[in-house]
């Protein structure tokens, strides 16, 4: 992907609000996501319904690859099986860490593949990620 | 001011991140290399010539820190290993055995976590209950505000001298007056002041001051702990071993040496102890009042081109110190110091170790600019530039 590509992407999903909202709902497990090192500090609700994630919510602050990588990750979740799920983060996981991965399952996660590239910044592309993961791995 | 004695100032970088730690000055540099190079010998051990050269240089450091604090004695000054393990000394070497349950202590919001934390331990081991000072609207504590926070449990009020936000100057002498009229003791947290103003322990008529090396142009690892000297006899060792025993025997008898040198056990950080007696002999060439001064005027110079950006929001115009926080408006502070950074200008972004103080600034996180002697106009004009080029400040950062 080049750069402009990467940017514009990143930077939409940043403006997207649609799934930035708190939830008060008992049907959702909400999660919080923290980067101590940082300031990145976000909650995620997460609704399962019989295997499939119904619906993912995020608020919270953090930086713009922190929000947009959540966002762009929670539109790949949404009305995904466990399993499903858990594969694209794998993947994406792997992408990040500069590992082989299977570009395929990605769609627009794939503007976050110079990551690997910035230590630094691994743990806000992985901000949802961990935690997200962690829930699906729980509800299994 | 004095750029040329500052390696760091070569690499074209913009260093406004003082209040995390200061740069450091070739001679400091230099009177460490001197110690491994001429003279490496551990302290209070040998009976050889350089061990000796090593024991006159240390007790030297003591006594030079207690004329730039002004302590009535070297006995008042025990090495730390910086602000932090110095005010966990006093809360937990001092404080845990004088205190009772239901005493109070007064803080306020604003205090760094090193000043918070040891004393929320203290609520649960005895049952002592933190207060806290309220702040005025420009996050400043006022003498109408300690005297309203006192009651007749408040036994301590530990603060900072100035603050590591919001940089607000603290009236010590008239709380410390205050304080005593009320028997209470004074704490005071000087990391963000030792260097940038005055700190005169006498005037202030403070029971306990720390500060750290690193934040005085000197060396991590190396701080200090002041205490009075009837205080600090009634102070417990917190760490025992070498160096810090006149005598014990094998039923567990222990006979502690004198006061301080009882409460450094171990080998002690000699490099950051002949490290930091340069930096003070740096800041003391300058003047320390020099310092104060053009750091003041620089703030002055940095406030009103702020001020002049419509884009920037200041949380802390109204304050004296160098210590400046703002925020792009709608714009992540982290993002905005990895904005900044791609210019070689150094900021913190963040809460700075004062998590409990966004309620006050309604703020979560800030850009944090600290100002030292070094930084000139000149750094302060590129920055302003930098800023006002930052309506594409993503197009830059992604």
């Amino acid at each position: 992907m080049d750069s402009s590509e990467r940017r514009n992407i990143i930077l939409k999903n940043y403006q997207d609000n649609t799934n930035r909202k708190d939830v008060e709902d008992s049907d959702y497990i909400k999660v919080n996501s923290r980067n101590a090192s940082c300031i990145d500090n976000i909650n995620i609700y997460i609704k399962i319904n019989d295997d499939i994630i119904e619906d993912i919510k995020f608020n919270g602050e953090a930086c713009v690859i922190a929000i947009s990588s959540t966002v762009t990750l929670i539109n790949n979740l949404i009305k995904k099986n466990i399993d499903e799920a858990l594969n694209i983060i794998d993947n994406y996981e792997k992408m990040v860490d500069g590992l082989d991965y299977d570009s395929q399952v990605l769609n627009e996660l794939l503007a976050f593949d110079d990551i690997s590239k910035q230590p630094s910044r691994k743990i806000c592309a992985t901000l949802a990620s961990r935690k997200i993961k962690e829930i699906l791995e729980k509800s299994m | 001011m004095n750029r040329e004695d500052f390696n760091m100032l070569k690499k074209n970088i913009v260093y406004l991140d003082n209040g995390a730690t200061t740069l450091k000055p070739n001679c400091v540099k230099e009177a460490i290399d001197d110690y491994y190079d001429n003279y490496t010998a551990n302290a209070h051990r040998g009976d050889y010539k350089t061990s000796l050269v090593v024991d006159n240089k240390y007790e030297e450091t003591r006594s030079k820190i207690k004329n730039f604090i002004n302590a009535k004695e070297g006995s008042e000054i025990v090495f730390t290993s910086g602000a932090t393990q110095s005010l966990n000394y006093i809360i937990f070497g001092y404080f845990k055995n004088v205190l009772q349950k239901d005493d109070e202590v007064l803080i306020t919001v604003s205090e760094h976590a090193s000043n918070i934390l040891p004393w929320f331990i203290l609520t649960k081991e005895i049952g002592i209950k933190v207060k806290y000072i309220e702040l005025d609207e420009n996050y400043k504590v006022t003498i109408d505000n300690v005297k309203k926070a006192i009651t007749n449990k408040t036994k301590v009020i530990s603060i900072a001298h100035i603050t590591n936000v919001v940089g607000d100057i603290r009236p010590i002498e008239e709380i410390s007056k205050i304080a005593h009229k009320n028997n209470i003791l004074l704490v005071v947290d000087a990391a963000q002041s030792i260097a940038h103003t005055k700190v005169d322990v006498q005037k202030m008529d403070v029971d306990f001051l720390v500060f750290s090396g690193h934040k005085m142009y000197g060396p991590t690892g190396i701080g200090v702990l002041y205490g009075k000297y009837d205080l600090l006899e009634k102070m417990h060792p917190v760490n025992y071993g070498g160096g810090m025993n006149a005598l014990f025997t094998k039923d567990g008898y222990i006979e502690l040496r004198e006061v301080p040198i009882r409460f450094e056990a171990g080998t002690p950080n000699i490099e950051g102890v002949i490290g930091l007696s340069s930096a003070i002999d740096y800041i003391n060439n300058i003047g320390i009042n020099n310092i104060e001064q053009y750091e003041r005027e620089l703030r002055k110079y940095l406030i009103d081109k702020l001020k002049e950006l419509d884009f920037i929001e200041i949380y802390n115009s109204n304050t004296d110190s160098g210590a400046v926080a703002f925020n792009i408006k709608n714009v992540f502070a982290q993002d905005t110091a990895i904005y900044l950074d791609k210019y070689n200008i150094c900021v913190r972004a963040g809460n700075h170790c004062a998590k409990i103080l966004s309620d006050a600034l309604k703020v979560n996180n800030t850009c944090r600019i600290s100002l030292s002697f070094y930084n000139t106009k000149e750094e302060i004009d590129l920055l302003i530039n930098v800023l006002k080029n930052s309506k594409n400040i993503y197009n830059e950062i992604l």
